[in-house]
């Protein structure tokens, strides 16, 4: 018996009796981060780490039914040791690692290694075997440093700015919402949000983040303090009847995807900010060796390929299919549509238990 | 370099007329001579001609990434396009230089003369001077194929401004055998003295209409032809030369040896616009005769008998080296009558005018379009100038309603450029027996919303993976609309379409309630009146399915 199973309610450990990261409703559930495809709603007990807890609690309307653990802590199952690691993705993402008679297996759930200014940074955990996820897992996605992608996207504002124009930048509510308010220059303008980016905020506010002034777009809002500033919402608000009253504006999109041509015309964006938070294709390969594992299983993504890659590489990889949004979410990151199903489902969810 | 780069991303990146136009105008001011006259021969689709092979490329670019073919290429069926696929699978270093884009151009230029050895040393030092966004104009430029969504009428109006020249005097200077090797910008632009006696004029293009016919008012101040369906094309005669142009601004002289004819019939200074139309007999033949013989290098007498080509004109740009383009289409149309009514050649005939005195009257005309092998109807009004690119109000095409059948899908591909990474190109069957057959691709007519739903439902159905290709579950049914129907050696079902579109998602349809081949034939057969394409000896024009008696005799 595998120490971790790939099954089609998640990822399960027997031994332990959990599951990490499960789309079907389970009696206990860990989980590494908060977005909806990590976090679904339904199950019965759930643990994350102490920083993601907060928001997979607001987000899934969670009571007493949630735990926490701080990074590096160790919590044991039926002689299961498991802990939380930070995986550098979004505040309070992590890797688990579970361990079993000294046997070391990490699942990674979403990473990148470059800091950005808002997730605890990744830290390598040397292990028998690495759960990858490979997003970007293709030669062609290799991101420059961030404090590069920063100053285009100030210039862009300030560009924008004298125009007469307000700059709007789309970016995941969770994460790359915080990322962009955290390292864009907020001297330059005024900066405003939209309500599910401002909701996330003050649920990280509240655990003790620090982000610039940036109120909620509302009617008392003057017109003239929204000329030439800054707004951040998320990829689902572009071409809403929302957007249209900040008309002049110029939409900028802050995504990995955004690195290729093809994905940047298609967006209808003014711009395109090659921002991610996921790892690229250098990161992926490094953060995989740095593990020292032998074993290697690649969930969501380009699984195939990158496995492929892997295995000529002299690692034993395979792929695994998960629910996690790998090809079907090809676009989660630039836009919420799956993100926005998945929620709705839940909500279905939870229609159907109270009926 | 960096000036055109940044021109470039600014084009790449705006979809507002607006935005391209300053983007131009601002490059056009601060650019050299030398820089701006490349960019417009760039922007006018005249680039240095190819000097690599792209199979080398990619294998350069490889072995400096360090990366295995299989997932170049891989990565290739992502991206979509191969310079882009170089550009992103290169190493992120490199070295600062301040080359023009006419420097770069040189060099790629002196390329052609070197070895394959000497050419990947070059072009490996020059991916290592340029930075991500230089090395992907570079490539394009070294490749082809360099779309940089300005069209040539957006060009013109941001030169117009730059130069101050009026914008119908800039396209017609921009139109012809003009390259930056022989021209300088500022003879191009400024220059007065014609030497060039091929110059085409600009052609005016018409929209379709869309709205009802009865919009475009009082049916006296229009004059009716029918819509062919051949090659548009400009002939020329002056200083006993003969040019014929195409619509692509394609010079194709020596494609249709039988307009030499046009020599005699047609005094110097003359240019007339019409259709290059295959005949046979009194009758046009169908475009896919004419198609046999446009890839051809060499003409064949065999294939000069098989499909002889006539043109078919419709007006009078300059007569007796007059330019005629701002007189009234009647009077222009009274001329061209009275040119082509003093030869009874039959490879200069005149575009018949279709009579009627109300739109119902024109909307009958309309549905007999088949009947001449046209496509529909011409619509000009009397008093409209010869104008220059597609323009409303004038000129409309009154298109027949295309054929349609609702078909399977079955295999889906990965799209390029705008669409790379997302299941756009899809294969399509009807039934034959309880088989599926395929018989035609298409990958437009869907909006942007109904692409992204089909593109989820492939990653969610698919069946098979063949590189970029998927095949799935074959349930999702659309109605697709043609232009024409051919039979076919080359596609398993014997069939092939012209123009297939998705017209629409049939999502009330199973699988079950599409068409069969059978019903595919009997189109075939009604359509094709006899003729077939690829094989243009075996027609005649009264073959089965057309009879004689019903044939229209408007050519004579």
């Amino acid at each position: 018996m595998e120490l971790l199973q790939f099954t089609d309610k998640g990822i399960y450990c027997e031994q332990a009796g959990v599951f990490l990261d499960p789309w079907k409703p389970v009696d206990k559930a860990l989980i590494s981060h908060g977005h909806s495809d990590h976090a679904y709603f339904g199950h019965k007990h759930y643990l994350t780490s102490s920083l993601a807890m907060p928001v997979v609690k607001h987000r899934l309307y969670l009571k007493d039914n949630i735990e926490s653990i701080d990074y590096g802590k160790t919590i044991s199952i039926n002689g299961v040791n498991f802990s939380f690691h930070p995986a550098g993705h979004i505040p309070g993402s992590a890797q688990i690692r579970v361990e079993f008679r000294g046997e070391v297996w990490v699942f990674s759930g979403d990473y990148k290694l470059e800091h950005d200014n808002l997730s605890t940074p990744f830290e390598p955990i040397k292990c028998h075997a690495f759960i990858t996820e490979s997003t970007f897992g293709l030669p062609i996605y290799k991101w420059k440093p961030q404090h590069e992608v920063f100053n285009d996207l100030n210039d862009w504002w300030r560009k924008n700015q004298s125009e007469g124009k307000t700059s709007v930048i789309a970016g995941y509510t969770l994460g790359k919402a915080q990322r962009i308010l955290r390292n864009v220059d907020a001297s330059i303008g005024k900066i405003f949000t939209h309500g599910a980016v401002e909701s996330i905020n003050q649920v990280l506010k509240n655990q003790g983040l620090e982000l610039p002034d940036a109120p909620r777009i509302s009617d008392e809002i003057k017109k003239e303090d929204i000329k030439g500033s800054l707004i951040v919402c998320p990829p689902s608000a572009v071409g809403s009847s929302w957007m249209r009253r900040f008309l002049p504006y110029s939409l900028g999109v802050a995504s990995g995807w955004m690195k290729l041509r093809g994905t940047r015309r298609r967006r209808g964006a003014d711009r395109g900010f090659v921002l991610s938070d996921h790892a690229d294709w250098n990161d992926l390969n490094k953060a995989i060796l740095a593990t020292g594992a032998e074993r290697i299983f690649v969930t969501h993504g380009y699984t195939e390929i990158f496995a492929q890659w892997l295995r000529e590489r002299g690692l034993d990889a395979r792929e695994v299919k998960t629910k996690f949004e790998g090809e079907l979410g090809e676009m989660a990151e630039g836009s919420t549509e799956a993100v926005a199903d998945s929620v709705g489902s839940a909500t279905g969810d939870i229609q159907q238990s109270n009926g | 370099m960096k000036h055109f780069t940044r021109l470039f991303t600014e084009l790449d990146q705006t979809t507002k007329t607006l935005g391209k136009i300053k983007a131009l105008m601002d490059y056009f001011d601060h650019a050299s001579d030398e820089d701006k006259l490349w960019t417009i021969a760039i922007l006018s689709h005249r680039r240095p001609k190819r000097s690599v092979n792209a199979t080398y490329l990619a294998e350069w670019a490889r072995e400096l990434s360090g990366l295995p073919e299989w997932i170049f290429y891989e990565s290739y069926t992502v991206v979509g396009d191969l310079a882009e696929t170089i550009t992103l699978v290169l190493p992120s270093e490199f070295e600062h230089s301040d080359f023009t884009l006419t420097y770069w151009i040189d060099f790629i230029k002196s390329l052609e003369q070197l070895d394959v050895p000497q050419k990947k040393e070059k072009i490996q030092e020059a991916w290592r001077l340029l930075n991500e966004s230089e090395r992907f104009v570079f490539n394009k430029l070294l490749t082809g194929g360099f779309r940089i969504g300005v069209s040539q009428q957006l060009m013109v109006k941001a030169l117009a401004k730059h130069a101050n020249v009026k914008e119908n005097i800039v396209a017609h200077k921009l139109m012809g055998n003009w390259s930056p090797d022989t021209n300088t910008f500022q003879d191009l632009l400024h220059s007065n003295d014609g030497t060039d006696i091929s110059k085409p004029y600009p052609f005016y293009l018409a929209y379709a209409l869309e709205d009802d016919v009865s919009t475009l008012g009082d049916p006296n101040e229009w004059i009716a032809e029918r819509k062919w369906d051949g090659i548009r094309g400009q002939v020329i005669v002056r200083n006993g030369q003969l040019f014929v142009w195409s619509r692509g601004e394609e010079l194709v002289t020596d494609k249709y040896p039988e307009y030499q004819v046009m020599l005699n019939l047609l005094p110097d200074g003359t240019v007339i616009d019409g259709e290059i139309l295959p005949f046979k007999g009194e009758l046009p033949m169908l475009f896919s005769a004419l198609q046999t013989r446009i890839g051809r290098k060499t003409l064949s007498p065999k294939i000069l008998k098989e499909v002889p080509v006539s043109f078919v004109a419709y007006d009078v740009l300059e007569w007796q080296g007059e330019d005629f383009r701002a007189r009234p289409f009647e009077e222009r149309r009274r001329k061209i009558e009275e040119i082509c009514g003093r030869t009874d050649s039959k490879v200069l005939r005149l575009s018949p005018r279709v009579h009627f005195d109300s739109w119902e009257k024109l909307a009958d005309e309309r549905m007999r379009s088949r009947e001449f092998l046209s496509e529909g109807i011409m619509l000009k009004r009397k008093d409209s100038i010869y104008r220059n690119g597609r323009r409303r109000g004038d000129w409309w095409k009154w298109k027949i309603d295309p054929f349609t059948v609702d078909a399977v899908m079955i295999y889906a591909m990965r799209g390029h450029g705008r669409r790379a990474n997302l299941y756009t190109d899809y294969t399509f069957a009807v039934w034959d027996g309880d088989q599926l057959v395929p018989f035609a691709k298409a990958y437009s007519g869907l909006t942007d919303e109904e692409i992204k739903q089909v593109d989820r439902w492939v990653k969610a159905n698919t069946v098979e993976r063949f590189g970029p290709v998927r095949s799935v579950k074959p349930e999702l049914v659309f109605e697709l609309a043609f232009e024409g129907i051919n039979r076919s050696t080359r596609h398993k079902s014997g069939i092939a379409l012209r123009f297939p579109r998705m017209a629409r998602w049939r999502k009330d349809k199973k699988a079950s309630e599409a068409n069969t081949l059978n019903d595919l034939n009997a189109l075939l057969k009604m359509e094709s009146g006899g003729q077939v394409a690829g094989e243009p000896g075996s027609q005649d024009a009264g073959g089965p399915g057309r009879p004689d008696e019903k044939l229209p005799k408007i050519f004579e």
